[in-house]
């Protein structure tokens, strides 16, 4: 349909709501551009949560404590949660998660790239604590306050469950780093491979993000790519130092001139090959989740199938 | 020998812990194994929280079988090889289908919802305590399995086939559940722990109720199976606890 | 949390091998009403109960729990509400801020 004037007037009064600080609620109207962006955003936000379950559920059957085993399986619980108060504020927007799985499990939509890295040994469950979760949390800060209002509240909700997240990888990795030798030296190798691919989730830099300033307009994005990724660095930095751990960057140091921590270049190559499926676990993420969908789906037929014989039984009687 | 303070022996005490605390420990394991694989997210979150009650209460026993000789829950279960694991054959079976995974759940938890209320009754206070919790989750457990089993035995000619097989596969593991070692019996003597003759009718009542609901019926002539709580198990604990022991003896005096 | 439902607006066809969607409202407290918390899906009420205990009360944040089908959930237009995003502003004698009280009233 072309434009029409009472579109570019829905339009402009659509962007002075959002100026205006007003929530966007599942039955307002909104530009088609909004709805869309807004889909994609959340869809594959919540294909984030599923997929990053198995990196760590990796290692749920080998927790070396009983203690560490239970943290892990309610943190990777929690995830599935995310997945889902996600999965749901997507559907408000009329599209259904049927369709959203069918997306990614045919590689249709993407996910963050972090869950394309292999969990290695136990250490890796800590690193991906304190830095995965750590950089989630600084990213969904910034999105409690984003304008589409499903998506503000679930990310409350999930940002009061992720601050147990970061801590207890903050507090594995501190049990490792002061253990026995081996264990410091799992902990410093587990950083090395995820402190990277941590500062990339934060996606490319600025100038290279096309679509970061409509997402700024529409309060979709409330901090940019660049500026997040230097909220994280500061963050991070003293909490390697009580770790007594080392970040893998040689160029990173204090600036008071800037006020802020420097570091070195992100090799964004590894970043574009991940990205386009050619991570080490790519291949092997997706399969697992078309398995357990394919293997599912004789139960929730099953489910279905009975409860149409109930309410047909009912409505006989 | 010393008598524990509601007169229970100590070593009936530790050996009535132990057994449940591994059948705990290890249907926790098996339903741990489901993560990221479960037939629908809402499901993934109900399997992880059964797992998560079981591992609870596994803690709990464990700790309580270990207080006369110091071993502490990990030592427990990071350091017995299968022969001193003291669990039921049935919960150390591994998942299947969905539809086994339910049915071990029934079959268990039915089991453990009547056992721990006549444990919440006993004159062990530190068992009766466990259980008095215990039972709140198991009674939730029972429902879970019951919805289920309803639902796929009634559901299509595909879940009431894998139902059927479940129960097959399943049933013969069922009568060791009442088959009690001296130290259960002497510590039924004293009060602290139901006598488990006194729950089979119970349980069997329950469970063939709800079979009938649902299109299904025991099967006949099972090939029974019985030695886990004297630590003659299937081949299946083995590979079990080589995976969850590994990372812990790889690393021995390091804490965690 | 709050508001009504938030239902999908219904212009997608329920696919026939998708477990319909439910509403789910928690009781945080006694005293407290029932408030909408988010949604999730079951094929019946009785799993969609055990759902919701599994999903939204994790950490103990609820006493009682209402689920509802989402397709019975009948909401309002917003675009009833008059010109598009503008604030119902003008029954401010509904709000409690209208009415000016000495400072050192309790009311
Ligand atoms: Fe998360
Ligand atoms: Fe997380």
């Amino acid at each position: 349909m072309p434009p029409t004037n009472s579109d570019e007037s829905r339009d402009l009064a659509f962007q002075e709501a959002i100026d205006a600080d007003r929530t966007v609620e599942p039955r307002d109207w909104m530009p088609e551009r909004y709805r869309s962006t807004m889909v994609r955003q959340i869809a594959q936000h919540a294909h984030s949560e599923i997929i990053g379950m198995q990196p760590e559920g990796n290692w749920i059957t080998r927790a070396p404590s009983l203690r560490r085993k239970a943290i892990l399986l309610a943190k990777v619980q929690d995830e599935a949660g995310h997945g889902l108060y996600l999965y749901a504020a997507a559907e408000t927007l009329g599209v259904e998660r049927r369709e959203l799985t069918e997306l990614l499990i045919t590689g249709r939509q993407k996910y963050s790239s972090i869950f394309n890295y292999p969990t290695l040994t136990w250490a890796d469950v800590g690193a991906i604590g304190w830095l995965v979760d750590g950089a989630a949390i600084t990213n969904q800060l910034a999105l409690t306050k984003t304008s589409y209002g499903p998506y503000a509240r679930a990310m409350v909700r999930i940002c009061r469950e992720e601050s147990f997240h970061q801590r207890q990888g903050f507090e594995l990795l501190s049990e490792l780093s002061r253990g026995t030798a081996a264990q410091h030296e799992m902990a410093q190798d587990a950083v090395n491979r995820w402190w990277w691919p941590a500062l990339m989730m934060f996606g490319p830099p600025d100038t290279e993000s096309p679509n970061t300033a409509q997402s700024m307009a529409w309060k979709i994005k409330r901090v940019s790519n660049d500026d997040l990724r230097q909220r994280f660095v500061d963050m991070t930095v003293p909490q390697a130092q009580a770790l007594a751990l080392d970040l893998p960057d040689p160029q990173l140091r204090w600036n008071d001139a800037r006020d802020h921590y420097d570091f070195g270049p992100i090799d964004w190559e590894e970043f574009r090959q991940v990205v386009s499926g050619h991570g080490a676990c790519n291949a092997q993420r997706i399969a697992v989740r078309r398995a357990a969908d394919e293997d599912g789906a004789w139960v929730r037929e099953a489910a279905r199938a009975w409860e149409g014989r109930q309410s047909s039984r009912t409505s006989a009687a | 020998m010393t008598a524990g303070v509601a007169g229970l022996w100590v070593v009936d005490l530790r050996e009535v812990a132990l057994g449940l605390g591994d059948d705990c420990l290890v249907l926790s394991h098996r339903l741990a194994e489901w993560t990221t694989h479960a037939p629908e997210l809402e499901e993934e979150m109900a399997l992880a929280n059964l797992a998560l009650d079981l591992l609870g209460q596994a803690r709990s026993l464990l700790t309580l079988a270990g207080e006369a000789d110091g071993r502490d829950e990990d030592h427990l279960a990071y350091w017995r090889d299968d022969r001193d694991f003291h669990n039921l054959l049935l919960v150390e079976q591994p998942n299947g289908d969905f539809a086994v995974t339910m049915t071990r759940q029934l079959l268990f938890s039915t089991f453990q919802e009547l056992l721990y209320r006549g444990m919440a009754a006993g004159t062990e206070p530190r068992l009766a305590a466990i259980a008095a919790k215990g039972v709140m989750e198991a009674r939730y457990h029972v429902e879970h399995a019951r919805l289920w089993v309803q639902r796929l035995g009634g559901g299509t000619e595909e879940s009431h086939r894998r139902m059927c097989r479940a129960l097959d596969l399943l049933w013969p593991y069922t009568r060791e559940l009442f088959e009690p070692t001296e130290s259960w019996s002497r510590a039924a003597d004293q009060g602290a722990v139901p006598p488990l003759s006194s729950l089979e009718e119970p349980w069997r009542h329950s469970i063939e109720s709800l079979l009938a609901d649902s299109d299904l019926e025991i099967p006949g002539f099972p090939a029974w199976q019985s030695g886990g709580r004297l630590g003659r198990h299937s081949e299946h604990l083995g590979h079990l606890l080589a995976e969850m022991q590994h990372l812990h003896r790889s690393h021995p005096n390091a804490s965690w | 949390m709050g508001g009504p439902a938030e239902q999908p607006d219904f212009r997608s066809v329920s696919h026939a091998e998708d477990w319909p969607l439910w509403e789910v409202f928690l009781r945080g407290r006694r005293g407290l009403s029932h408030q909408h918390v988010g949604s999730l899906h079951a094929p019946d009420p009785e799993l969609a109960l055990q759902n919701a205990r599994d999903l939204y009360t994790r950490r103990g944040e609820g006493v009682s729990i209402w689920v509802v089908r989402s397709t019975e959930v009948h909401a309002s237009d917003p675009d009833d509400q008059g010109p598009l995003f503008d604030p119902p502003s003008d029954k401010a004698y509904r709000h409690p801020t209208f009415y000016s009280v000495p400072e050192d009233l309790q009311l």
